[in-house]
């Protein structure tokens, strides 16, 4: 079955290549129909060979497709194993339900085959990026799902601030692709390939741990781009100004999440540069950090939650930072369905507000949107990390793993903990503000709730997200097994008595449950408090960190762009014109019959021929 | 039949035939040049059909002799870096006719100059006999210059005569080298001079020799590339152009300079070229860097993709000298990529151009809006000018970058900044060309492109992605040529380029002796 497998990427891209052509011929909703077809079909047609895995019974395997690069042996290469298999069906699943939803949501937009298009685009270069079986193979995908966030983010490109946003997306996340182009130099020159399997098999023979460090902190700055890590988060939030389906899909979901993807697949790397895992423990716990932090000041809604995805990789970066592979991959798996619910739920609300997303301006939206409301309750529990739901499995794996490495690390684990806290409380905020209390709608709003091709995928999602957790629990450990066959060569995490296990959980329940009261104490009241205070406003602000970019790297790059023109335009053509005109005189003086610009030729050949005398002379001084 | 001889004389019959064209009848300027233009394109294409994918050396020979004493001959020969630039040529010409549909004044004179600058550019690429390399490569001066004074715009006096003063100032001093090159390698065979590139080859230059020789070449060449610092003609020569113009001098013009770094500096003078090349590899770095960074605040967007053009050269220089085949491959790679990708973008400001007859960015403005296939190609050639993996860009840099980190560490990392700053000019240009709200009214009326417009741009779409997919074909064909230089230069010098990752059927081990007797047979044949 594994055969067809090039039919899972080749499929979207197919349906995309169409869309562009004859999109307009298709018409509105038969260009989104076909394209969520294109997306089902290769759900099915990967999930056929993934019973295999379920089963235990699977073998990873690549699949040669051509010679792409032949003068750096480069194949293009599909690597099957567990980690894609599952990427490839939350990819492919998790598209279609949004690729569904869009069809409601794009509803009468001028440019909706175009949409479709771009979003099968992503879906192919996304599964490019999961299945790769070398470095190369992935990157291409990984700078294709950049190109397609670049499309998304700026399709309403008559807005400048959508237009901005898409640049600053696409150029930011370059930052990090150098990092990633380091890391291909540092690793072809060590292995004189690319390919996972030659290069995970010998890596601990060929590298030193100075080389393993160098790679993975390269790779890891190309992670901090597309996983929106610090310094490179900056992009996110102003990502949102993408239709919201798009954040659901690119932004939340499945792409932000292939630097956490790409670090687990270099998992034997990591292994052996200890101090990148404590510079990317550290790195994530500070991005969830100062994520929730600036969460819990947004106003707009998908602000919120752009911060909270931020935030949210923060943890699965840290479960890299500490050798948790499997951890951040399940967390990473939770993640996608509750998050992906959460925007597309923020989206069935704006659609509900003709367009509104300013928190401040909903509430009471809970009777009048019973099935979006009841569906992103789920999800908020899931992120808030409620037993039984989703999250409180993945999160609190991460947590125990970080205590569990000890010493510096139970500063990291504590400060986990508190974004837990922050979690809960930025996740009731938004819940309360929008759905409870009073409306203090606009004038000539009439919420209403969303067609049934926008709720459907909010139910599906809502029941994974209530039930995924249950894949990997304490109690059995069966999806990390099942991902074993990805890792080898990694070290399982040391085994943790029961006992601590559940300490641990209860206490970061009991801080969680405590930021939901907290929120609930301080929203749930018939005015909305003020949050005009310093703080507030700066963390409202995100610190003015993109101001601070603006000060320290743009306004002196723009400078030193202008030294440069200057330099052209003064020095070096200064000396050029010096030269010229020497040698236009010489030229009259040497032919005064002949006039203008032929004369300046005729003078350069005249300098030729000096030029050529006097090298004669040199040379045949030097033999 | 010889076959690279008629690749010559067909752009030029073809020149004839529009010249003699009835002056009453100018509506079949147009159909008649691009009809005649499609003769070198087929014969092309012919060549790479029955092209020997595995042999290293020169094929399709040529050889009859002009004076016996002089050593000068009519030497023509093609392998397969010469291969893919007459293949480029060929391409961008035909394509740069198409595109003159909106040429009215004089236009026998234009269409009949474009292809003698044909003729004259695949001559450069063919020529084996120093001497007529270098009548070709100065020939090119004439129509281009005449091309920019007459249906250019602005000061496009000022722009044709700098360009000219620029690139006649270095052929001096490539006249120089050749004079003084023919005469030692005269005294190998015996002659009072000999131009053959052959005898070239056989000549065992002294380090002083290559030394200056190096540099005389060099200078020709580096000019014509351009590398920094002699780049500033280039702007004012692109800006002012006429659109078949700015094509085939990016496209085509500065690959000869480029061309003319591989055939010549790096085959003939090793030790020159291991001694100086870290010089020429530092100042292509500073001109990814330099030219990518005066290319985001241009104010013109011809004057964007001209900085971009040095930007690109940069990765040549260093893929060229930092002498492994990785990076030698690729910058041949990139050498055709960016032929089609900034071809692409001229032919796309020329069609903007002939609708607004405005080139600044400021007066444009939500231009996707009103033009929307338009905007989707020029994002497209903008992306695989931004080296975008799965297009052609892509290939040529990647190599470039890992094939020069293995002897050029430091300049291979700097040089993968300029990917960055790609992104950055490229995609703020579009931003304000493409994005925003319409405020220009002139632009609210703007008709999107009719089929002959799309017609031009669907060959270079389909090179762009097929090239970037599948480059196998090009490299096979490319890498044995390379691997010859580099054997050269590592059997003389004792360079050692690192093996890895070279594939093993590809690496062609001849030594240099059997590479010039093989070649001379051929050549005589």
């Amino acid at each position: 079955m594994t055969d067809l497998l090039w039919l899972v990427i080749a499929i979207p891209l197919a349906m995309a290549t169409i869309n562009i052509l004859i999109g307009r011929r298709l018409g509105e909703p038969l260009s989104g129909i076909l394209a969520t077809v294109a997306v089902g079909v290769s759900f099915v047609l990967a999930a056929i060979p993934a019973v295999d895995f379920i089963a235990g019974t699977g073998e990873p395997v690549t699949i040669r497709l051509f010679t792409w690069i032949p003068t750096m042996g480069v194949e293009a290469e599909l690597l099957w194993d567990p980690l894609s298999m599952l990427l490839t069906l939350i990819v492919t699943g998790v598209g279609a339900l949004i690729h569904l939803y869009s069809i409601g949501y794009m509803h009468g937009d001028e440019r909706f085959p175009r949409f479709f298009s771009f979003l099968n685009l992503f879906i192919g270069s996304m599964l490019i990026l999961v299945l790769a079986a070398n470095y190369a193979i992935m990157f291409i995908g990984w700078e294709l799902v950049g190109l397609c966030s670049y499309l998304l983010i700026s399709f309403w490109f008559t807005k400048p601030t959508a237009a901005a946003a898409g640049k600053k997306a696409f150029i930011v996340n370059r930052i990090g692709d150098w990092g990633f182009l380091i890391a291909l130099m540092l690793l072809f020159a060590s292995f004189g390939t690319f390919d996972f399997g030659v290069i995970f098999a010998t890596a601990p023979a060929v590298l030193s741990v100075g080389m393993a460090t160098a790679i993975t902190l390269m790779l890891f700055a190309a992670a901090t781009g597309k996983s929106a890590q610090i310094p490179l988060y900056v992009w996110l939030p102003d990502a949102m100004e993408g239709p919201t389906p798009v954040s659901a899909l690119i932004h939340a979901a499945t792409m932000v999440a292939a630097g956490v993807f790409m670090m687990a697949r270099s998992a034997v790397l990591f292994e052996l540069a200890p101090a990148t895992g404590v510079v990317v423990a550290i790195v994530g716990v500070a991005t969830a950090l100062l994520a929730a932090v600036i969460a819990m000041a947004q106003k707009d809604i998908k602000k919120v939650l752009a911060y909270s995805t931020i935030s949210q990789l923060g943890y699965m970066v840290l479960a890299i930072g500490v050798g948790a592979y499997s951890a951040g991959i399940f967390h990473m798996t939770t993640h996608a369905f509750f998050k992906a619910l959460l925007f597309l739920g923020a989206g069935s609300v704006i659609h509900a507000m003709a367009g509104e997303q300013d928190m401040p301006k909903m509430g009471g939206l809970r009777k009048l949107l019973p099935i979006t409301f009841l569906t992103m309750a789920a999800a908020w529990l899931a992120i808030s990390g409620i037993f039984p739901f989703s999250g409180f499995w993945s999160k609190d794996e991460i947590l125990a793993a970080t205590f569990n490495e000890g010493g510096v690390f139970y500063v990291l684990w504590l400060v986990g903990v508190v974004v837990a806290l922050l979690t809960a409380f930025y996740m009731t905020r938004l819940m309360v503000m929008t759905f409870f209390g009073s409306g203090r709608w606009d004038e000539g709003v009439e919420p209403h709730e969303s067609p049934a091709s926008m709720t459907i995928p909010l139910i599906v999602l809502g029941l994974f997200t209530v039930g995924i957790g249950f894949i990997n629990t304490p109690f059995r450990l069966g999806f990390e097994h099942f991902l074993d066959p990805a890792f080898q060569g990694v070290a399982h995490p040391e085994e943790m008595s029961a006992a601590l296990i559940w300490t641990l959980a209860a206490l970061t329940t009991v801080v969680t449950l405590g930021g939901i009261a907290w929120a609930w104490a301080r929203y749930r009241r018939s005015e909305l408090p003020a949050e005009s205070g310093v703080w507030w406003r700066r963390a409202l602000g995100g610190f003015f960190v993109d101001d601070f970019y603006g000060d320290v790297i743009v306004a002196p790059s723009r400078a030193a762009a202008d030294l440069a023109v200057t330099t052209d335009e003064k020095a070096l053509d200064g000396v050029a014109y010096g030269l010229g005109s020497g040698v236009k005189s010489l030229g009259t003086t040497l032919r005064p019959v002949q006039s203008g610009k032929v004369r300046s030729y005729a003078g350069v050949l005249a300098i030729a021929g000096i030029v050529l005398i006097v090298a004669m002379v040199i040379i045949g001084g030097g033999f | 039949m010889p076959l690279l001889s008629w690749l010559i004389v067909l752009p030029l019959l073809g020149a004839i035939v529009v010249a003699l064209l009835p002056a009453r009848r100018p509506e079949v300027v147009f159909p008649v040049a691009l009809g005649v233009s499609t003769a070198p394109l087929g014969l092309a294409c012919y060549i790479l059909w029955v092209f020997d994918a595995g042999s290293p050396g020169v094929q399709f020979g040529e050889f009859h002799s002009i004076s016996d004493t002089f050593g000068l001959s009519w030497t023509l020969g093609i392998d397969g870096i010469s291969l893919f630039m007459v293949l480029l040529t060929v391409i961008l010409f035909t394509l740069s006719i198409a595109a003159s549909r909106s040429i009215t004044h004089k236009t026998k004179t234009y269409m009949a100059l474009l292809l003698v600058l044909e003729a004259a550019c695949i001559g450069v690429f063919l020529a084996l006999d120093l001497l007529v390399f270098f009548a070709f490569f100065e020939f090119v001066l004439i129509p281009m210059y005449l091309l920019i004074l007459i249906w250019g715009s602005g000061d496009s006096s000022r722009a044709a005569l700098k360009f000219v003063l620029f690139t006649a100032f270095g052929s001096a001093f490539l006249l120089a080298g050749i004079i003084v090159l023919s005469i030692l390698a005269g005294d190998t065979v015996g002659t009072a001079s000999s131009f053959s590139f052959f005898a070239a080859l056989a000549t065992d230059l002294s380090d002083t020799a290559q030394f200056w020789l190096f540099l005389a070449f060099g200078i020709g060449f580096a000019i014509k590339v351009p590398m920094f610092p002699f780049h500033t003609w280039l702007p004012d020569a692109h800006t002012q152009a006429p659109t078949a113009g700015s094509v085939v001098l990016a496209g085509v013009l500065l690959k000869l300079g480029a061309y003319g770094f591989i055939r010549f500096n790096l085959t003939l003078f090793p030790d020159a070229t291991v001694q100086l090349g870290l010089i020429l590899a530092v100042l292509g770095v500073i001109g990814i860097i330099y030219g990518a960074a005066a290319a985001t605040v241009q104010p013109d967007f011809k004057r964007v993709i001209a900085y971009s053009s040095v930007s690109h050269m940069g990765f040549i220089l260093l893929g060229t000298f930092a002498l492994t085949s990785q990076a030698l491959g690729g910058s041949i790679f990139v050498m055709i990529s960016h032929g089609l990708t900034t071809g692409a973008l001229f032919l796309l400001i020329g069609m903007i151009y002939d609708r607004t007859h405005t080139r600044v960015i400021a007066d444009y403005g939500g231009l996707a809006k009103t033009m929307p296939i338009y905007g989707g190609i020029f994002l497209f050639a903008v992306f695989a000018s931004a080296g975008l993996p799965s297009l052609s860009g892509f290939i040529g840099e990647f190599l470039v970058l890992i094939g020069s980190y293995l002897t050029l560490p430091v300049l291979a990392i700097s040089a993968g900044f300029g990917v960055i700053l790609a992104a950055v000019y490229l995609l703020w240009m579009y931003e304000r060309i493409f994005h925003g709200p319409v405020v220009n009214p002139k632009i609210e009326a703007l008709k999107d492109l009719n089929f002959r417009e799309i017609a031009i741009m669907v060959p270079l779409v389909v090179l762009i992605i097929g090239l970037g997919v599948y480059p196998k074909p090009v490299l096979d064909r490319v890498q044995p040529s390379v691997e010859i230089i580099l054997d050269r230069i590592e059997g003389i010098t004792g360079h050692e380029a690192p093996e890895f990752g070279r594939d093993g059927d590809l690496s062609v081990q001849v030594s240099a002796d059997s590479v010039n007797g093989t070649n001379h047979g051929d050549g005589d044949g």
